[in-house]
Parts: C-alpha cells; structure tokens; sequence
C-alpha cells in the first residue's frame, strides 16, 4: 500500500474520538504542572494502566531524581524547569476551523509548496474533515491484511492493555530508564507512541507509518516507541511527516527502541520537521529524543533521517550490534537554519564478532544555526573482524553559520578496521552564479546544490518519503541567500 | 542586440575594465583576443550579471534596455549564455538533471510547459551526437572529475540545449586538443543563424581557423584598443600582443 492511500486512511483515524487513554470529559486544570509521584499515578491511572507498568515509571521518576540534566558543549538554551511542565492533560481539540480560509495564511503557503492535497491540508490545520465512507473498508482491509499476518501494530497504551506480555518482555530493554536523564523522565511520564511486533519469518508488505499514530493521538510529548521484530522477518518503518508540525508544548523526549531478533532486519526512517521558531529564534521545539536499537545475530537496523525542523535536537540514533555478524546503518542529513541548533550523530556499539557499521551524516547549516555531528564508534575486544566506514559532511551557506564534527572512536581490538572521512564545503558564490547564468533563481540554485549533496542519503528513503523530503529540504532553506 | 558604451568595472575596488564600447547585431560573431588579465573574462561575467564586479560607469543594452539592473538568472532567460573559462563542479547533481531544470527554468519564464522526458532526452541526444560525447556523461555529476576538455564540451553543451541568443564563449578553446576544437566548433557554426550572435573570447587564434568571425576586437588593459575583420586576428598571431597595442 502506497502512502495515498496510507493519507486516506488518516481521514478516517482522526475523525474519530480517540480512543484510549486520555479521556475529554477530564479538565486539564484540575492538575497543574509539575512533577511527582501524585502526577505520575495518576497518568498512569487515567490510562487504566496495569500494576506492573505504574511501578515501572514511579521507578523511572525515582532514578530521573537523582539525575541533573546533560550539559553540552554546543548547545545552548535556557534550562529546562520540570516543575513548570503539564504531564497529564486531555488532548485539547484544537477549535475546529469552518474552512481553509480561516486558516495561517503562511501555513498554506508552506503546505501548497509541499505539494500536500486538499483534503490534507484541511486536515492539518484543523477543518473539520467528513468521513469518508470509503476509507473505512480501506482502513478495515489495511489493519485485517496486517493481521493475518500476525503483525501488530497500535498505539502503546493499547499495547500495554492487550499485548501485556510482549511490552514487559521488551519495553525498556534497549533504552532503560537510567540511561540518560531524557530517557528517565520520559520513562515516567511518557504520554503515549506506537508498538509494532512482526512475527518470525514475516516480511511486512507495507511501510508502516507513525504518520496517522502521531495524529490519531494529539500531541506526542513523550512519545513512546517499540519495533520488535522476531527472527527473519523485516520491517520498514516511517516516523513523521514532512508537514510542519506546531506545538505549543516546547519540549519534547521521546524514546524508539528497536529490538531485531536474529536475521531480522527494521529499517526506519524519520522526516522530523517540527516547528524550528521564528526568524529571529523564538518558539520552537526542543527535541531531546532518544533511538536505539539492538541488533542480534545476523540482524540488521538501519536509521535514516531527515531533520529540518525544531529550535534545538539532540538525538543520536544508535545500534547494538550484539550478535556476530550483525549490521548497523546510519544515513542522516541535518539541516539547520535561522537560529536552530542541532546536535546529532549515532553511536555503533560493536559487540559481535565481524559486525558492520556504516554511518553516512550530511549536515547544513544556514542563517545563524549551529550544526554539530556526534558520533561514537566503539569496537569491544570480543568484537574481532569488525567494520565500520563513517563519513561526515557539512555543507555551509554563507558565514554566519557553523558545523562542527565530533567523531569519538573507540576500538579495542586489532582485526577490527575502522575508517573516517570528513569534509566541509561551501554553497560558493561560483556555484550560485553558475546556476543563476543557466536561468535558474537562488532558491532554485540552493535546491538544485542541496538535493545533489544529499543524493545518497535521499535514495536511502522509501520512494515517495524521498520526494517529499526533497521539497521538505528546498523549503527549509529558501530564502537563505539574500 | 548588444551595445556597451563606456562601460568601467572594478573588482576589489581594482578597476579592470577602462571604457569599453562594443556593438553586436543579430547573427554576428565577434572575437574578442587579448592578453592574460586584460579583461576579458571580467567583460564576460559583468555581461552576465556577475555581482562580484562593481560597474562603475557605462552601460550595457539588451535588446535597447539597460541591464545593468537585472538580475544574472533573468538576463539568461533573455537569452544570454555564457560558457565559463572555469565551469564550476556541482557534485551530486547529474549533468541530464541540471540541463532539465535550466532548460524548464527558461521555458518556463518563457510561458512555455515543460518539456516530456521522452522529447528532453531526444535533444539531449542530439546534441550529444552533435558535440560527439558519449551517453554515458548525463549521468555523470556536473563537472566533477571532468577533465578540462569534458568540461568545455559540457559547458557547449548546454549552450545547445538552452540555444540562447547572445553566447560568450569565454577561452573555451583553452585545454581543448585540436579535434576536441573541431568538434566544439562545428557545434558552434551548427548554432550560428540570422537571429544567434556570439562572442568568442579566446587567446589563440587558431578557433578562428574554424569558427570565422565577422569582426575582431583586440582588449589590452580594459580597453577596446583594434577592431577589424579577421585578417586581424592573423595579423595578431604573426606580430603578437605588444606590436598591436603599441
Ligand atoms: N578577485 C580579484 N581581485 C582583484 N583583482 C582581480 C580579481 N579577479 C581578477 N582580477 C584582475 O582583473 C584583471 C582582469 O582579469 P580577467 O578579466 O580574468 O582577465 P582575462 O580573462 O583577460 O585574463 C586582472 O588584472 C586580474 O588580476
Ligand atoms: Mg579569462
């Protein structure tokens, strides 16, 4: 099934009242902000959450107690209050637009440039869309094709109500709470995300979309995700969407643990375009998030991303190359603008023997942004005939921009081979003029200059997700030459 | 089509160009010779619309409007192409994308639809056998890795595709042996017509062998210093630079 009919699908999953957890008839001002115990029970509660799970965040906030939050070197904000945070609200129905005439005049813009139908753009912006007769029966075959395949595919709180077994079996194994101070409070209170299970030996026939998850469930502050795929089996997962996504909340933690059991393979894919602030930095998504996955024998995960949006990110996606002969794969392109801040890059854990990592990051910045690449390529002793090919390349536009390259590498035996590259380049005066003198305008230049940087890593995405990431990425820099 | 009237320009506060005049009328070709750094790559670029050089008197007409004030992507949809002495590497980006999105561009400003991928690639084929390169280089990224002479015949290239009005070939001879010269320059005279005029900015006369011009212009020191027919070429090979501009 192709996203256009995933889109269909949409219309129907949003117009309906969502479901689980959180419930309307509850008054977000009966709790105020702030964090502890009282709050945490009572998510917990309201999501009509087993014992076991309650004991697992009250644990979490336990051990996000006695943790401070990182400080980095190259990111700057103003610390972030705990206490000033709402963790438990109904999701609020925005107010409910007659028309697209009601709507941001510049949000149109932006969508009708992103190419996103009627319909969509209704949607997305709050219109109250009809049902759609027809897309019911698409969405029954959709859900029924996955299940008789045994693949499941919901939203955590539901997994957590009927596939109790699994989510204990696997929930926290890859990202525990203690790992970072993100991870334990989004251990305590996160909101809600997506489980999917594919069974051994399954290939999933479709690329599974988070897409319609997102927005079936309002607003993912915490988001929560878990991608277990048994032995042999494979799945291709799509997190995001190229739409910018507004959000008054402005921080969000979210956590993706993928587990692939043996001679299994996830490939997942992020577009992340969240609302990055004004021209002059203001607004605009804090983006703490943290990926990991963990490979077993012969498994492979591989991350792709696209990121153009919040004001700062702070992610890492990351693989566990446990088992021997398993491969991990991280293909990123960063984009940075205005006043954003982006701190990104992956970490390759190589445990098994004859692991393969590869690690792919193009970033660039513009306007007054910051880009930094992180990364950690660590080879443990057991770890022999092991791999890994990093290459890191900024591209900058004009001189008020910076990228910086962090690679950390870290290898503890001498069969194991591990290479770097790294380079850094100018969108040049030369390039521009050039294209301007084949008829082509600068933001068609800087298209045409991008979109060829980043060509390896756009092939690495799903079809149609690459299309519009190509618009995604012109968009985000138009304008970014005077 | 073309008339520069005194035009100065300075790069880096440095003034390069003295007082240029130059007229061309539709169909012409012109040769432009001078020596290294008397100008004649800052008189190509500041036609084109290159902001890097300050014009500081003078104008320049096309079309009897002044351009001056126009913008570099808009004079090459008027029809001003120009073929860069150094064409500049665009990695990533395949030499068939380029040319669809400048020759879309162009239609475009032209209220003309896009061309079909099937009738693009005909006249990318085309010109190809034309310019005699092998089908291999679309797919190759713009001017990475190309050696000076595939450059050259890139940069003639889209001048074939885009078939522009006013073409400055600027030193596109230079790096090229002499059947890569024969080639480029029978698809030159291929473009010539009643209606396409050209500059040709070369150092050597021996372009001229192939592509005759109807009038030579000698530039020493920013200045138009000998106009004539081509004998004057021949004569400048015989006696060199410093006799001429004596
Ligand atoms: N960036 C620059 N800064 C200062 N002077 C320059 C610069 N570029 C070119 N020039 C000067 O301008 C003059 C003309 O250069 P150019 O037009 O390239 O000459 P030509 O193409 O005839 O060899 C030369 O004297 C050169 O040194
Ligand atoms: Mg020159």
């Amino acid at each position: 099934m192709g996203r256009k009919k995933d889109k269909e699908i949409i219309g129907e999953l949003t117009s309906k009242k969502y479901p689980y957890g959180f419930v309307s008839d509850f008054d977000s001002d009966t709790i105020g902000k702030g964090l502890n115990e009282d709050v945490v029970r009572l998510v917990s509660r309201k999501k009509n959450e087993p014992k076991w799970m309650l004991e697992r965040r009250l644990e979490a906030l336990e051990i996000l107690r006695k943790m401070t939050p990182p400080k980095w070197a190259n990111l700057k904000f103003q610390n972030i209050n705990l206490q000033d945070i709402i963790y438990y609200s109904a999701p609020k129905k925005k107010a409910s637009l007659a028309s697209l005439d009601e709507a941001d005049p510049e949000l149109i813009k932006t969508f009708n440039k992103l190419g996103i139908s009627l319909e969509e753009q209704k949607r997305l912006a709050g219109v109250a869309v009809d049902v759609v007769i027809d897309s019911v029966s698409v969405s029954t075959s959709f859900k029924d094709k996955l299940a008789d395949l045994g693949i499941i595919f919901c939203s955590m709180s539901e997994a957590i109500q009927k596939h109790p077994n699994l989510i204990r079996k696997y929930l926290g194994t890859v990202v525990p709470a203690k790992d970072n101070y993100f991870a334990a409070l989004n251990s305590a209170v996160f909101s809600d995300g997506s489980f999917c299970f594919i069974p051994e030996g399954v290939r999933c026939p479709m690329e599974l979309s988070t897409y319609f998850r997102i927005n079936e469930a309002g607003t993912g502050q915490f988001e929560r995700t878990l991608i277990v795929a048994e032995p042999g089996s494979f799945v291709s997962y799509l997190e995001g969407c190229t739409a910018p996504q507004r959000d008054e909340n402005q921080l969000h933690a979210a956590i993706v643990e993928l587990v692939a059991l043996d001679s299994s393979e996830i490939k997942y894919s992020t577009v992340q375009n969240w609302y990055p602030g004004d021209k002059n930095g203001k607004g605009g998504v804090y983006n703490f998030v943290t990926k990991r996955g963990i490979a077993h024998s012969k498994a492979k995960i591989s991350w792709t991303q696209v990121e153009t949006g919040s004001s700062i990110t702070w992610k890492y996606p990351s693989c566990i190359l446990k088992g021997n002969d398993s491969v991990g794969e991280f293909f990123s392109i960063a984009v940075t603008n205005n006043f954003q801040q982006a701190d990104t890059g992956t970490k390759m854990i190589h445990m098994g023997e004859r692991t393969k990592s590869t690690i792919i990051s193009k970033g660039i910045s513009a306007g007054k942004s910051n880009s930094s690449y992180r990364g950690l390529v660590k080879i443990n002793r057991r770890a022999k005939n092991s791999r890994n090919f990093s290459q890191c390349d900024s591209l900058l536009m004009g001189n008020l921009c910076g990228a910086h390259t962090f690679p950390y590498i870290d290898v503890k035996n001498s069969s194991s081979v591990v290479e770097h590259e790294a380079t850094t380049s100018k969108i040049g005066e030369d390039q521009l003029f050039y294209c301007n003198q084949r008829g082509l305008g600068n933001d068609e230049a800087i298209a045409i200059i991008v979109n060829g940087y980043c060509k390896d890593i756009l092939q690495k995405l799903p079809m149609e997700f690459a299309v519009e990431a190509k618009k995604l990425l012109e968009l985000t820099l138009e304008d970014s030459v005077g | 089509m073309l008339k520069i009237e005194n035009l100065q320009c300075s790069i880096n506060a440095n003034p390069v160009l003295k007082g240029l005049n130059l007229s061309v009328k539709p169909g012409e070709v012109h040769a432009i010779m001078g020596p290294n750094g008397s100008g004649k790559s800052t008189l190509a670029s500041v036609i084109a619309g290159n902001d890097n050089y300050d014009v500081d008197g003078g104008d320049i007409n096309f079309d009897n409007q002044s351009i001056l004030e126009i913008s570099p992507e808009e004079r090459a949809r008027m029809g001003i192409f120009m073929s860069f002495q150094y064409p500049v590497e665009i990695p990533g980006v395949s030499v068939s994308n380029f040319i669809k999105t400048a020759v879309t561009a162009m239609r475009k400003f032209r209220g003309e639809k896009p061309l079909s991928s099937s009738d693009l690639l005909k006249a990318m084929k085309e010109n190809m056998d034309l310019l005699k390169m092998d089908s291999g280089f679309l797919s190759r990224s713009m001017n990475e890795g190309f050696s000076g002479g595939e450059k050259k015949r890139n940069e003639i290239f889209q001048l074939a595709m885009l078939n522009p009005r006013l073409s400055i070939l600027d030193e596109t001879d230079s790096g090229l042996d002499i059947d890569a010269l024969k080639i480029v320059a029978n698809g030159v005279n291929r473009l010539r017509s009643a209606e396409n005029s050209f500059i040709i900015i070369t150092h050597y006369q021996r372009l001229l062998d192939y592509i005759s011009p109807d009038h030579v212009h000698i530039l020493s020191d920013g200045k138009i210093v000998s106009s004539g027919s081509a004998e004057l070429a021949l004569k400048l090979e015989k006696e060199g630079y410093d006799e001429i501009t004596k």
